[in-house]
């Protein structure tokens, strides 16, 4: 009854092409942007900001990044864990090795050595398909781990690769309360959310898109397939890697290769499968979903008086199966059931 | 050119041999682990990420059934313990099979690949839990009486001879005898023709009357038993723990370095990887800071890749528009 477009005439091609073209979306989005900039950062108990706020926002910046690879240029990548790996330590390696050199520049540098590797890695594609694909990146995953754990250069000669950043500070805003952190991280995901969905609604966005639903026909009507492929990577990665950095900065402050190994990869393809793939919402979804999730089992494991070790087993347990039937339920992710909902939504409360 | 001294030429060649020989070991292996993914992905079209949770699911069952049986029955007979465990972890597996076909493929037809491998991950993660919740999460032995003394070959050939373990080498007539058999099974049965017709094309076989549903359980139990036949082999080696499900990362540059749908595919990049893997730890591992293995047998089979996308002996992409 209240949501519908009906009597929103647009009368130019910038109204027409807006991201939110509906006037009820506009004011639900900047809502939520108040209630997010304002009210969490006021009203949330620490807790909340450190485990679930947080990673919350960083992951689904990750799973946004692999959603562009996968969702939209269909190239499945394993290799996510190892790219994020590659941003931190690489974050972390200009700021350590440059003097002065501002936050946001190391947080942006990781990402454009992660979109380099990324890069390097996603050469492949341009012969290999599908699921030997995924599998030929998890070269990327293996080298990395290994790298960051051997190379002893790159983790400025610390020992097991373990390394600390203490004291963030953004142009003279010193970062140190978990709002303040969470202030940051919402600010990193909100522009890279904006930034993303305009690519994706450009023409290489488009080009993605071809090259995803069929990489033949796709050069055949004159798109490049190797800079289309390659540059999917690039931003993909790049976004990866700035993900990796603040996942490293801020929200474990000191980290160690085995932080980015492959059940991270694991747990951002899921996020992008469980969310939807080719979604910019999607990926926001999965995140939830998939951070919260494991937290709630495992209060309710603890709650209900299980030790631990059996807790643990069946957090695994239930996990799967709850994974299983999210995909036997909706294949497309929770995307396909919020566009579902808002579609019944502008009938109601008439049948038709 | 400087002189070296025949016999240190020839303990660097019996080196040589004996890190070859290894390596072709721990790849019959690989291989093993490998064909249950070619099997079922032929077969269903499936990547099944859970095959290394189902070698350490049945390596589990089949440990402490061996420890359980005896207890159960009162006898104290190893080789009887061990057939009836076998046999109980087999039965296990085949229910597995059904229950995965039933509850989660059977619902999943003609979704695209990566929906099923993340519904595989799914079934892995289960699978992990509710071994370790039902069996225990320590780490078992398995004591099938393979012999555990090393041997030396040739020894009138290289001072101090090769040294091969006598375990390795009857783990590869196992290994050699189960390629074989379901070679054989594959080729001469009517279940094995059926198989085969449902793995060339599923619309077809299912217009001709084979039941698909029936065919998937088979092939998913097929599966399941070269997992345990694996995990018997691995835990008897290395004593049944959680690592062993990891084996399935070592088995995946296998598949698509032989082919995905390929058999011969698994066994000979098996092979190959193994012996890359163990020469290339050696001789240039060193140089690089050691550990080199975990990374280069992916590598190793991407480089492979690029020159042929489909793997060895996988059948060849053609692209229509």
């Amino acid at each position: 009854m209240f949501y519908r477009e009906n009597g929103q005439f647009k009368t130019s091609y910038a109204a027409d092409q807006q991201i939110f073209p509906v006037m009820q979306d506009r004011l639900a989005v900047l809502g939520l942007l108040v209630l997010a900039f304002v009210a969490v950062p006021a009203l949330a108990p620490e807790y909340l900001f450190r485990a679930i706020l947080i990673p919350f926002l960083i992951l689904s910046l990750a799973a946004l990044g692999l959603n562009v690879l996968v969702g939209y240029c269909g190239q499945i990548s394993l290799g996510t864990g190892g790219l994020m790996a590659v941003g931190a330590y690489g974050a972390y390696n200009i700021l350590v090795r440059i003097d002065g050199v501002p936050l946001i520049v190391a947080l942006l540098m990781g990402g454009v050595f992660a979109a380099l590797v990324g890069v390097l890695f996603g050469i492949p594609s341009l012969r290999i398909r599908g699921l030997y694909l995924a599998v030929a990146t998890l070269a990327a995953q293996f080298f990395c781990d290994w790298s960051f754990l051997r190379i002893k250069w790159l983790t400025n000669y610390s020992s097991s690769g373990s390394v600390s950043v203490a004291g963030l500070n953004v142009f003279g805003w010193s970062v140190d309360t978990p709002a303040e952190k969470y202030l940051l991280c919402l600010l990193l995901v909100c522009l890279f959310a904006l930034i993303t969905k305009n690519l994706i609604r450009g023409h290489i966005g488009r080009e993605w898109m071809a090259i995803r639903d069929m990489d033949v026909a796709a050069a055949v009507i004159g798109i490049r397939p190797v800079y289309a492929k390659l540059s999917a990577f690039a931003v993909s990665s790049f976004i990866i890697g700035v993900a990796g950095a603040l996942w490293g900065f801020v929200f474990l402050g000191s980290w160690e290769p085995a932080a980015f190994n492959i059940d991270r990869s694991f747990q951002l393809l899921f996020m992008i499968i469980i969310g939807g793939l080719g979604s910019v919402m999607g990926s926001f979804f999965g995140a939830a979903f998939i951070v919260v999730l494991p937290i709630l089992l495992d209060q309710g494991a603890v709650a209900l008086g299980f030790d631990t070790a059996i807790a643990s087993h069946l957090t695994l347990m239930i996990f799967g199966s709850l994974i299983v039937f999210f995909l036997i339920a909706e294949p497309h992710g929770l995307a396909r059931l919020w566009a579902v909902g808002k579609e019944k939504l502008r009938l109601w409360p008439f049948p038709h | 050119m400087s002189f070296v001294p025949t016999w240190e030429r020839q303990t660097d060649m019996g080196f040589f041999l004996e890190t070859l020989i290894g390596g072709l070991m721990s790849g019959i292996l690989y291989s093993l682990v490998a064909l249950g993914f070619v099997l079922i992905y032929k077969a269903s079209g499936v990547f099944n990420f859970a095959q290394g949770a189902m070698v350490l699911f049945s390596a589990l069952a089949m440990a402490r059934l061996a420890e359980w049986i005896p207890h159960w029955f009162g006898f104290q007979n190893l080789v009887l313990a061990n057939i009836l465990a076998f046999i109980g972890a087999l039965m296990i597996m085949v229910v597995v099979a059904w229950l995965i076909e039933k509850l989660v493929l059977g619902r999943l037809v003609n979704q695209e690949g990566i929906t099923l491998l993340m519904a595989t991950l799914g079934i892995t993660y289960f699978l992990d839990g509710f071994g370790q919740l039902l069996f225990g999460a320590e780490i078992y032995k398995i004591d099938v009486g393979m012999p555990k003394e090393p041997i030396f070959l040739l020894e009138h050939m290289f001072q101090g001879g090769i040294l091969v373990n006598q375990e390795d080498l009857a783990a590869t007539v196992v290994a050699a005898a189960l390629v074989a058999g379901l070679a054989m099974f594959f080729q001469y049965t009517v279940t094995g023709r059926a198989l085969r017709a449902v793995a060339d094309d599923h619309q077809a076989a299912q217009s001709i009357g084979i039941p698909l549903d029936r065919i998937w359980v088979i092939v998913w139990s097929v599966a399941g038993f070269v997992a345990l036949v694996a995990g018997v082999i691995w835990g008897s080696k290395l004593g049944v723990q959680f690592s062993l499900s990891l084996i399935a990362l070592k088995a995946l540059p296998v598949v698509i370095l032989g082919g995905l749908t390929s058999v011969p595919g698994a066994i000979i990049g098996g092979l190959l990887i193994g012996v890359g893997e163990k020469l290339s730890e050696v001789f240039i591992g060193p140089m690089l800071g050691g550990g080199i293995e975990i990374w280069f047998a992916y590598v190793l089979a991407l480089f492979f890749l690029l020159i042929r996308p489909q793997g060895l002996f996988g059948e060849k992409i053609i692209d229509r528009v």
